[in-house]
C-alpha cells in the first residue's frame, strides 16, 4: 500500500539504530570542514544540532526569527522530559517508554523511529547533566522524577515548572560556544523565505534580515528545519505569538511532503479564554494533574462558589470514567472529557467553559506528611494547610503565580479554572528513518517533522523528541547523505535557483505591500483561528469540514485581495513579517481540514464525531487507516495524498484503553 | 467575558530606526478591559493605528507567559511596570487605573541601541555568553547523571540562578547600565555546580572582559537590578562572581 519508502533499516527492532549507527557511512574531519550546513530553528531540536554539527567539524550557519536563540518557543515547556532511566526503580525500561508512546499515540506512529527515541531518551538526560542544566534533585543528591499523562512509571526529569527553560538554555550554551569558536555562523532576527533547490537537491535558503529587511542568499549542502509546530493556525493556543510554519510551508511547496496535518493536540490544562481581546492561551503544565483532581459540580449550570459546593456534589469525572488512570489519563481523553462536561451543562466559571482543578486534598496530604516528619502525628486541619501549602509552592510555585497574575485569582485558596487549548501539532513534514524529507538534503527535526507521536503525544515526550532529533539522531544520519557530496564544492549563490528563489520570496512580499487593502493581518488571522477551532478542533465531522474548506478558500481569497500592510518592505516591518506568516496559516488550514476529512476515523487528537464508540471513545479503523497521510504540494494549492502503511511487528495493537 | 471601561492616555517612544531621532508619541484609548495584558494593550493601538493607515508601534514580544525574556518595555520609569516579579507580558490592566497616563519607553543602555520604536539589540548579551557561559562538553561524551550525586541545596541555588531569563531589565534599570546581575547569574550557577568547576575561574575572567567590551557600566551596589528582576535574581550573585573574579587572579594560570 506504501507508495512513499521509510528507509527503516532491515533487522530486529531492538538492534535497527545500532547497527545502523555502526554501519552509516562516515565523514572524515578534513571534509567535514568543507562541508556547510544550514539550520533554520535555534529551539531544541535546533540548536543542539547545529552545536553538535558544529562539535563533529561541519560548518554550520542558524537561523531564527527572534533576537536570540534563547527565546525559541522551547523555552516555555513546562513539566518535563521523559527518559527510560528506572532510577526509581518502577519497573520502566525502553520497551515500556516505547509501547505508552506508540499506545499513546493512538497506534499511528512508527515503530521504529519511537524505538529509537526510548533507546537514545536516557543519554539526553546526561547530556544535560554534563552542561550544567539544573534538574531537579531529591536530598541524596540523585535526580528526581514525577509521573506525567498516560503512564504509569515515573519518567519525567523536570526543572520546577521551567523544564524548557533550564534544557534550552543547555542547548544554546552549547550553541554560543560553537558560535563564540567562529564554528557555528548565527543569523538572529533572521525570517527563511524560501527553500533552494538545484537538480533536485536542496542547497540552500533565501532569508530576509528583519531588521532591514535585506533579502540573503545562503549555500548548504544541506538544510535543517527545526522550525517548531503550526498549533498558531487556530489564532489562539499556547504557542509563542511568533510560532510559525512558514518554513514548513515553503518547503512543502517546494516538494517536501506535509504528513498527518490534522493531529493536532489540545491540551487539557490552559487558563480559559477571558474576553475578544485575548492574544494566547497560557497552559498550566500537566505535571499539576499529579496534584491536582478534576471535577465539575454534580448538579447543572451550579453557580455556587468551589468552595461552597460539598464534596459529595462533586463529580470527578476523570476518575469516575478511568479509574486505572484518573487525572493521568492522556490529553486527549482528558480534553475530550473536558469538552463533554462543559457542553452538557456543567462547565463552571463565568464562561462556563472551564473545569475546576483542585489541590485541596494533596495540599492536605503532603501537610500531613510533613507534620509527622516534624514529629506532629495528629495535626489539626490549619496546619496541614500551611506545611501542604509549602511544599504545593515549591513544587508549582511558578504556575500558580502565573496563574493568579492573569486570572487575579488566588489557587491556593481556590481551585484553579482550566480548558483545553491548542497546544501542539503533531503532524508535519514526513520524513524517512534518517529525519529527511522527501527532498534530498532537506532535513527536519523536532515538532516540525511528524515521526514519533502519532496521532497524539504523550507529557514531557517533546522536549525528548527536539533533543533526541538533535543531538543523537540527526548528526548521524545527516552523515549518510553527506558522505556522499563531499565532492561537491559550495555553490555560488548567483546560481539560477537562487536568483529564481530570491524572485520568488520579493514577489511575495511586494504583493503584500501593494494590496493596500482595509484589514489588518490579525484582523483575518482571528478568521482563520475561528473557523480551525469551530470545524477542525478538539470535535470534527464531514459536514463542518467542507464547510470549513470552502470557508478558508473564500478567506484566501479575501486575505488577498483586502489586507492592508503599512509602511514598505526594507525596514523592520512586524505586520508584513506577520501577513506573510499568516498566508501560509490559511492554506495549510486548508490542508489540515482536508486530512481530517480523509482520514473517516477517530485517532488520538483527531476525533471525528461519526466515528466513536457507544462510551464516546475515539474508534479507529485500522484496517483503511493504519497508515501515514503524507500530502504533496500542487499547483493553485491542491494537494495529492501518498501513504505510508504502518507496520506494527512488535506491539499488538489494540483499541486504547485508560479505564 | 470582561467589558472594558478604561480609558488611558499612552505616551510612547516612536523611533523609526537607530539613526533617527526619536520622541515620545500621544495616544488615548478608551474602553481598556482590566482582564487584558499590556501587551494586549499594545495589540489595540496597533489595530487602531493600522485602520487609521498609521504605522503600529513595534515592540519585542513572543511567548507573552514571562519566560522567553523578549518584552522589554519600560513603563512609568521601571522595566515591566510597576509589579514585582513580571515581565510586561505578565503585566495586566488591573494594575493601572482609569484615567491614567502612562509613559512607555524602550530599554535605555549604550550597550542596547535602539532598533526601532520600543524595540532594542540585545545581542551583546549572547556574545557576553558565548565568551564563556557554557561548560565545554561536547555531545556524547557524558557519564551516567547519577554518577555525579550533587546536593539538593546547591542544585536548588544553581537553578535560581539559572532562572535568569536574559530580557535585560537589569541593565535597564541600573543607572550605570551595568550587566552584572545577568552575568554573575550564570557566573553562579555554573560555579555552584561540580560540572562547572574545571572551567570556573577561567569562565569568570572571559565572561566579565566580554561584558566590559560591550561596554556595561559596572556596579555600585544600590541593588535596582535585583528589585526590578522579574525573575527574583539575587545580588548575592554579584557577590559570588566579585569573588570568583578576585580569586581568578590567584588561582588561574591561564591568561584570557
Amino acid at each position: 500500500m506504501s507508495d512513499i519508502n521509510s528507509n527503516i533499516p532491515e533487522g530486529e527492532l531492538t538492534s535497527k539504530w545500532t547497527k545502523y549507527k555502526s554501519s552509516v557511512p562516515l565523514v572524515n574531519p578534513s571534509n567535514k570542514r568543507t562541508i556547510e550546513v544550514i539550520i533554520v530553528g535555534s529551539g531544541l531540536a535546533g540548536a543542539s544540532a547545529a552545536a553538535t554539527l558544529a562539535e563533529m567539524g561541519y560548518k554550520v550557519k542558524c537561523f531564527c526569527f527572534q533576537d536570540s536563540p534563547r527565546r525559541a518557543h522551547s523555552i516555555a515547556a513546562q513539566g518535563g522530559i521523559n527518559a527510560a532511566k528506572n532510577y526509581q526503580n518502577d519497573g520502566d525500561s525502553v520497551y515500556r517508554l516505547f509501547y505508552d508512546t506508540i499506545k499513546g499515540g493512538d497506534y499511528r506512529a512508527r515503530e521504529a523511529n519511537v524505538h529509537r527515541l526510548a533507546e537514545v531518551s536516557a543519554n539526553i538526560i546526561d547530556q544535560c547533566v554534563a552542561q550544567g542544566v539544573p534538574l531537579a534533585r531529591e536530598y541524596g543528591g540523585l535526580l528526581d522524577n514525577r509521573s506525567f499523562g498516560g503512564t504509569q512509571v515515573q519518567r519525567t526529569f523536570y526543572a520546577a515548572g521551567q523544564t524548557g527553560q533550564q534544557l534550552l538554555l543547555g542547548a544554546y550554551s552549547a550553541l554560543e560556544r560553537q558560535i563564540g569558536m567562529g564554528k557555528v555562523e548565527m543569523y538572529t532576527r533572521h525570517e527563511m523565505l524560501e527553500v533552494v533547490k538545484i537538480d533536485g537537491k536542496a542547497r540552500g535558503i533565501i532569508a530576509r534580515n528583519l531588521i532591514t529587511g535585506e533579502i540573503e542568499r545562503h549555500f548548504g549542502h544541506a538544510v535543517v528545519l527545526g522550525t517548531g509546530g503550526y498549533g498558531n493556525v487556530f489564532y489562539l493556543s499556547t504557542n509563542a505569538m511568533g510560532s510559525n510554519v512558514t518554513a514548513a510551508w515553503k518547503a512543502h511547496k517546494q516538494g517536501a511532503y506535509f504528513a498527518n496535518p490534522c493531529y493536532t493536540q489540545i491540551h487539557p490544562t490552559c487558563i480559559p479564554v477571558s474576553g475578544d481581546h485575548q492574544s494566547k492561551l497560557t497552559l498550566m503544565s500537566e505535571s499539576l494533574r499529579n496534584d491536582g483532581r478534576i471535577w465539575v459540580p454534580k448538579k447543572k449550570d451550579d453557580n455556587r462558589k468551589a468552595s461552597e459546593i460539598p464534596e459529595d456534589e462533586r463529580d470527578y469525572y476523570l476518575e469516575r470514567r478511568y479509574p486505572a488512570f484518573g487525572n493521568l489519563v492522556p490529553r486527549d481523553v482528558a480534553s475530550r472529557a473536558a469538552k463533554e462536561r462543559c457542553d452538557a451543562g456543567y462547565g463552571v466559571g463565568a464562561s462556563k467553559l472551564a473545569v475546576y482543578l483542585d489541590f485541596k486534598a494533596n495540599t492536605e496530604r503532603y501537610g500531613k506528611i510533613e507534620a509527622a516528619k516534624a514529629g506532629n502525628h495528629n495535626p489539626d486541619k490549619e496546619t496541614c494547610m500551611r506545611l501542604g501549602t509549602a511544599v504545593i509552592k515549591e513544587k508549582y510555585g511558578n504556575l500558580f503565580d502565573m496563574y493568579a497574575q492573569i486570572t487575579g485569582e488566588n489557587p491556593y485558596e481556590t481551585p484553579m479554572r482550566i480548558y483545553p487549548a491548542v497546544h501542539y501539532t503533531m503532524g508535519g513534514l514526513w520524513v524517512d528513518y534518517n529525519l529527511m524529507t522527501s527532498v534530498p538534503g532537506l532535513y527536519c527535526t523536532g515538532e516540525a517533522n511528524f515521526s514519533d507521536h502519532g496521532a497524539n503525544r504523550l507529557g514531557a515526550s517533546a522536549l525528548m523528541q527536539g533533543l533526541a532529533d538533535g543531538y543523537f539522531v540527526l548528526p548521524y544520519t545527516i552523515g549518510a547523505y553527506l558522505s556522499k557530496e563531499i565532492s561537491v564544492k559550495a555553490i555560488p549563490t548567483d546560481h539560477p535557483a537562487f536568483v529564481e528563489a530570491e524572485e520568488r520570496a520579493v514577489g511575495i512580499l511586494n504583493t503584500l505591500i501593494n494590496i493596500k487593502g482595509t484589514k489588518s493581518v490579525d484582523h483575518f488571522h482571528k478568521r482563520l483561528g475561528h473557523i480551525m477551532w469551530e470545524k477542525c478542533g478538539m470535535a470534527r465531522n464531514a459536514k463542518g469540514l467542507n464547510e470549513a474548506i470552502e470557508e478558508i478558500r473564500a478567506l484566501r481569497a479575501e486575505f488577498w485581495s483586502d489586507v492592508r500592510v503599512p509602511g514598505t518592505a526594507d525596514e523592520l516591518n512586524t505586520e508584513l513579517e506577520k501577513a506573510g506568516r499568516v498566508a501560509d496559516f490559511i492554506e495549510l488550514g486548508e490542508l489540515m481540514c482536508i486530512d481530517a476529512l480523509n482520514r473517516n476515523e477517530s485517532c488520538g487528537g483527531h476525533f471525528r464525531e461519526e466515528y466513536q464508540t457507544e462510551e464516546g471513545e475515539a474508534l479507529r479503523d485500522d484496517e483503511n487507516y493504519a497508515y501515514v497521510a503524507a500530502w504533496e504540494f500542487k499547483e493553485g494549492v491542491n494537494f495529492e495524498l501518498h501513504k505510508e502503511e504502518l507496520k506494527f511487528e512488535n506491539i499488538k495493537v489494540a483499541q486504547r484503553s485508560y479505564k | 467575558m470582561s467589558t472594558g471601561n478604561m480609558n488611558l492616555t499612552l505616551k510612547v517612544w516612536r523611533q523609526k530606526n537607530n539613526n533617527a531621532k526619536g520622541a515620545l508619541v500621544d495616544y488615548k484609548l478608551a474602553d481598556i478591559s482590566p482582564d487584558m495584558s499590556f501587551l494586549e494593550m499594545f495589540d489595540v493601538l496597533n489595530e487602531q493605528l493600522i485602520n487609521k493607515g498609521e504605522e503600529p508601534v513595534v515592540f519585542d514580544h513572543d511567548c507573552r507567559e514571562g519566560i522567553c525574556g523578549m518584552c522589554s518595555m519600560f513603563i512609568n520609569g521601571r522595566p515591566h511596570g510597576p509589579k514585582d516579579l513580571v515581565t510586561t507580558c505578565q503585566l495586566h490592566m488591573r494594575s493601572f487605573k482609569d484615567g491614567d497616563t502612562i509613559v512607555v519607553e524602550p530599554w535605555r543602555a549604550a550597550a542596547f541601541p535602539v532598533v526601532k520604536d520600543l524595540t532594542v539589540d540585545r545581542s551583546a548579551f549572547d556574545r557576553v555568553i558565548a565568551a564563556g557561559g557554557f561548560i565545554s562538553v561536547n555531545t556524547g561524551n557524558a557519564q551516567d547523571a547519577n554518577n555525579l550525586p550533587i546536593p539538593k541545596m546547591q542544585a536548588d541555588a544553581a537553578f535560581e540562578a539559572a532562572a535568569c531569563i536574559g530580557c535585560g531589565a537589569c541593565v535597564a534599570t541600573c543607572k550605570n547600565a551595568s550587566a552584572m546581575l545577568f552575568v554573575s547569574a550564570k557566573i553562579s550557577q555554573l560555579a555552584l555546580l561540580p560540572q562547572g568547576q574545571p572551567e570556573r575561574y577561567r569562565r569568570v575572567q572571559s565572561m566579565v572582559a566580554q561584558m566590559d567590551a560591550e561596554g556595561f557600566g559596572n556596579c555600585t551596589n544600590t541593588g535596582a537590578c535585583e528589585a526590578e528582576c522579574p525573575k527574583g535574581i539575587s545580588l548575592e550573585n554579584i557577590a559570588r562572581m566579585n569573588r570568583d573574579f578576585a580569586s581568578a587572579k590567584f588561582i588561574s594560570e591561564e591568561t584570557v
